[in-house]
């Protein structure tokens, strides 16, 4: 018998920070996430020293962890998390700091998530990704989660009638929502002639389907309600948080991710229903896994993504505001960071405080994360709502 | 359909000849067990001895109950191709080289999904297929789908010919091509389509039964090798050396010999002259041009095969002296696969049980006929494997000595 989870009613989630992407740094990983923390602390009129709580996700920290981190960094936490999630990182660091500021282990927790990107990095990380890839997947040449991706979405493609358009459609969008934000490494329009023409990269998968690996850092604090008022921080709040991993591990092949086990469970939480949701930030490695998020969230039934995707305008001002800062397919893949960006955008979002557009009159966020192509599909899922300060729990 | 291929052309002799490039090789411990059955051309996949389930990738634990107990076991590979992709990209020069690249997901029948390469004659998904475990250029095992059932010219088809070594359009040579063992090597090269066929020869004045029918293969041309000259084998390697795509090493000497048997060591001297140092002098000779060659166009150098014997894993005292010299070969040749392997050239080691030829007379039947000898060596170069163990008696000697390698010394003792 499960037992019933605590809410997350006294937590406050604060001061997005994002340490701004570059294509190729020499510099380490260690200076991005540095500069993270200063980031985090900065915004919120902190000193290091207030800190007592640290939680890092980075590919590229080796040999170091969130360990050495500490030291290099000059913070004496309290409560020390590292999180090995990829796309998973974000939502899991916040629910992870949400419960240990709510025990008392730790007032103010800084989630910090970055990696730095020289012109060998990408090979080197997933050509020793994990042993079930480097035994089972990248000897067959597929360059990573290209080829993963490629045979997800050609699976998807025949089984539930999607059309390259459907992925094209996401991709413009997002475009469109990156072009207001400063932090987007893509700076130039998007057409849909422009999408489709794009060069193939792993059939059915084009140029725009897939993030572009890059260097950058994102950060947020997680503390209480009463701390982040007397610090005077503008915040939002923690209605509902799931994590999964390893779900469905009979399905020949993904076509569903952990959200599908765990939806229910998540809005019962917040007590909202998918209608309530005022926009989405869906992981966003390939279109495809953004489509299988609106399903499994539950915003419409499985196989029915790509009509839902024709049927709504996925702009920033439009009727499902998905990916508003531009998601990683228009912001760059700044390695874990990309598993931070939801979740730092949707603070933003709900804050007031969007470097880009704002999704207007936003309450309600929804993040979405999805990591870790181990063998042939992405092993963690994880998703949280989040909710403007001044939002009331409906009863 | 395969598209055929040709004949090639003449080589451009200014243009450079691109260097080798290899898959990536790296593996867990645990996943060289695919690659131990690929070597001797079975498809295995860990099954849990206590619940059954068959395992994939390779794991140090049972999916389904935990059990640490699972054991390797062979599969017949049929399943369901479910998804494709053909990779216009890769972050492998190996594979940025031979783009574009057909990579599938199949559902095995026993369970589970594989990622694969795909052979360009399987429909596309959904589709039935045979799964094989093939080396791949690196040596290690990959799979692939292949059809359910045979197509025409299929062994040419890009993908799979990158796993074989398939004789078609390549230049062989064949050392000591007038034995037995030789003529039957030349003749079943000449019928797999081999483009040219050096037979070496180290006494041509000494005739040899059946040897004059070697006149009678068009594309093979007899050329003077004495694997125990130095000077014989470096000149024909000044000669050829830059040409040869495959080598099968066929020279032996045998005699009857144990230690108290015949008395001095001249024999066993001879033996290991031309078993152990001969395949050292060809090594030395050949192995560079061939290495330079790994990656030559549709009919680059591909291998390196030698013929051993089974008596190189565990000594036959009675042919004590001759055993001494395979093991020897065999391991020299283990140091050969170690050098080749960068340049993704494959080492074939052949372990035969006793030929039929007139060293062997007085070994009881069954014995290995020359012939069959020869076409186990073409379909072990047309499968790609890398150890075979030919003819009846190798198979036993082979699982005897796989499952206890003692019990088999005790047992050719007595």
């Amino acid at each position: 018998m499960r037992s019933r989870r605590k809410s997350y009613d006294d937590v406050a989630v604060a001061a997005p920070f994002t340490v701004p992407y570059v294509r190729y740094s020499t510099r380490s990983a260690h200076w991005f996430l540095g500069r993270a923390l200063a980031g985090v602390v900065g915004a919120a009129g902190l000193r290091q020293d207030d800190i007592d709580g640290l939680c890092v996700s980075s590919f590229t920290l080796a040999p170091d962890t969130a360990v050495g981190l500490t030291q290099h960094l000059g913070v004496s936490p309290r409560w020390l998390d590292h999180i090995p999630m990829g796309g998973a990182s974000g939502v899991v660091a916040l629910r992870r700091a949400a419960r240990a500021v709510q025990c008392g282990d730790a007032d103010i927790v800084a989630c910090l998530a970055g990696d730095t990107n020289h012109t060998d990095s990408f090979r080197l990380n997933i050509s020793t990704f994990s042993q079930f890839a480097q035994d089972a997947v990248y000897p067959y040449g597929t360059g990573g989660p290209n080829g993963s991706f490629a045979l997800l979405t050609d699976y998807y493609m025949r089984t539930y009638g999607a059309r390259l358009e459907d992925f094209g459609k996401i991709c413009v969008a997002q475009r469109a929502n990156a072009l207001k934000s400063p932090q987007a490494l893509f700076k130039k329009p998007l057409t849909m002639d422009d999408y489709l023409n794009a060069r193939p990269i792993a059939d059915p998968l084009r140029l725009f389907d897939c993030v572009m690996p890059c260097a950058g850092a994102e950060g947020f604090l997680v503390t209480r309600r009463d701390v982040a008022e007397n610090l005077g921080l503008a915040y939002a709040r923690v209605l509902g948080t799931i994590e999964r991993h390893n779900a469905f591990p009979d399905d020949p092949i993904q076509f569903r991710g952990g959200w599908a086990l765990d939806r229910e469970d998540l809005f019962d939480q917040a007590g909202v229903k998918p209608g309530d949701i005022d926009f989405l930030q869906a992981y966003d490695d390939y279109p495809v896994i953004e489509i299988m998020q609106i399903e499994d969230l539950g915003f419409c039934a499985k196989g029915e993504g790509p009509a839902f995707v024709r049927s709504h305008d996925l702009t920033v001002g439009g009727s499902f505001p998905l990916n508003t800062s531009g998601g990683q397919l228009s912001v760059g893949q700044a390695g874990a960071a990309g598993g931070f960006l939801g979740v730092v955008e949707t603070i933003r979002q709900l804050t007031a405080s969007a470097l880009g557009a704002s999704v207007p009159d936003a309450t309600l966020g929804l993040v979405s994360g999805f990591g870790m192509i181990n063998f042939d599909r992405g092993l963690c899922s994880g998703a949280a709502i989040l909710a403007a300060r001044t939002q009331g729990r409906p009863q | 359909m395969t598209t055929p291929i040709t004949r090639p052309k003449r080589k451009n002799p200014v243009l450079r000849t691109r260097a080798p490039t290899l898959p990536p090789a790296a593996r867990s411990r645990i996943a060289l067990g695919l690659t131990a059955g690929a070597a001797r051309g079975v498809f295995e996949l860990q099954v849990c001895e206590e619940c059954g389930t068959a395992q994939y990738p390779p794991r140090e634990a049972c999916r389904a109950c935990l059990s640490a107990r699972l054991r390797w076991r062979v599969q017949d590979g049929s399943g369901e191709l479910i998804a494709e992709t053909r990779l216009h990209h890769s972050q492998e020069l190996y594979f940025r080289e031979r783009m574009p690249w057909r990579v599938g997901l199949v559902r095995l029948d026993a369970g589970p999904s594989v990622v694969v390469h795909v052979h360009g004659d399987v429909p596309h998904p959904p589709a039935r297929v045979r799964v094989t475990s093939q080396l791949d250029r690196a040596n290690q095992a990959a799979l692939i789908a292949l059809p359910t059932h045979a197509t025409p010219d299929m062994a040419d088809d890009p993908e799979l010919r990158e796993m074989t070594c398939d004789p078609k359009f390549r230049k062989i040579l064949v050392t000591d091509g007038k034995t037995a063992v030789g003529q039957a090597l030349c003749q079943a090269l000449a019928s797999a389509g081999a483009d040219l066929i050096w037979a070496g020869v180290a006494e041509p004045w000494k005739k040899m039964p059946g040897s004059e029918a070697l006149a009678n293969i068009p594309q093979l041309t007899q050329v003077p090798l004495d694997v125990t000259n130095e000077r014989s084998v470096s000149e024909l390697a000044g000669e050829i050396g830059g040409k040869v795509d495959i080598i099968i090493n066929n020279a032996e000497y045998h005699r009857v010999a144990s230690i108290s048997t015949r008395p001095g060591t001249d024999a066993a001297r001879t033996e290991m002259d031309v078993n152990y140092f001969g395949l050292l002098r060809l090594a030395q000779s050949f192995g560079p041009a061939l290495r330079a060659r790994g990656a030559d166009g549709q009919s680059n150098a591909v291998a390196w095969v030698n013929i051993l014997s089974i008596y190189a894993l565990s000594n036959f005292p009675a042919h004590g002296t001759f055993s001494a010299s395979k093991a020897a070969a065999h391991s020299l040749a283990q140091c050969l696969r170690a050098e080749m392997l960068k340049s993704a050239i494959r080492v074939i080691n052949v372990f035969p049980g006793p030929i039929d030829d007139e060293w062997n007379q007085l070994i009881m039947p069954p014995k290995l006929a020359p012939a069959a000898l020869a076409k186990s060596i073409v379909d072990a170069l047309r499968s790609g494997v890398e150890d075979v163990y030919p003819g009846d008696v190798a198979q036993e000697w082979f699982e005897r000595w796989r499952e206890n390698p003692k019990a088999l010394e005790r047992e050719l003792a007595l």
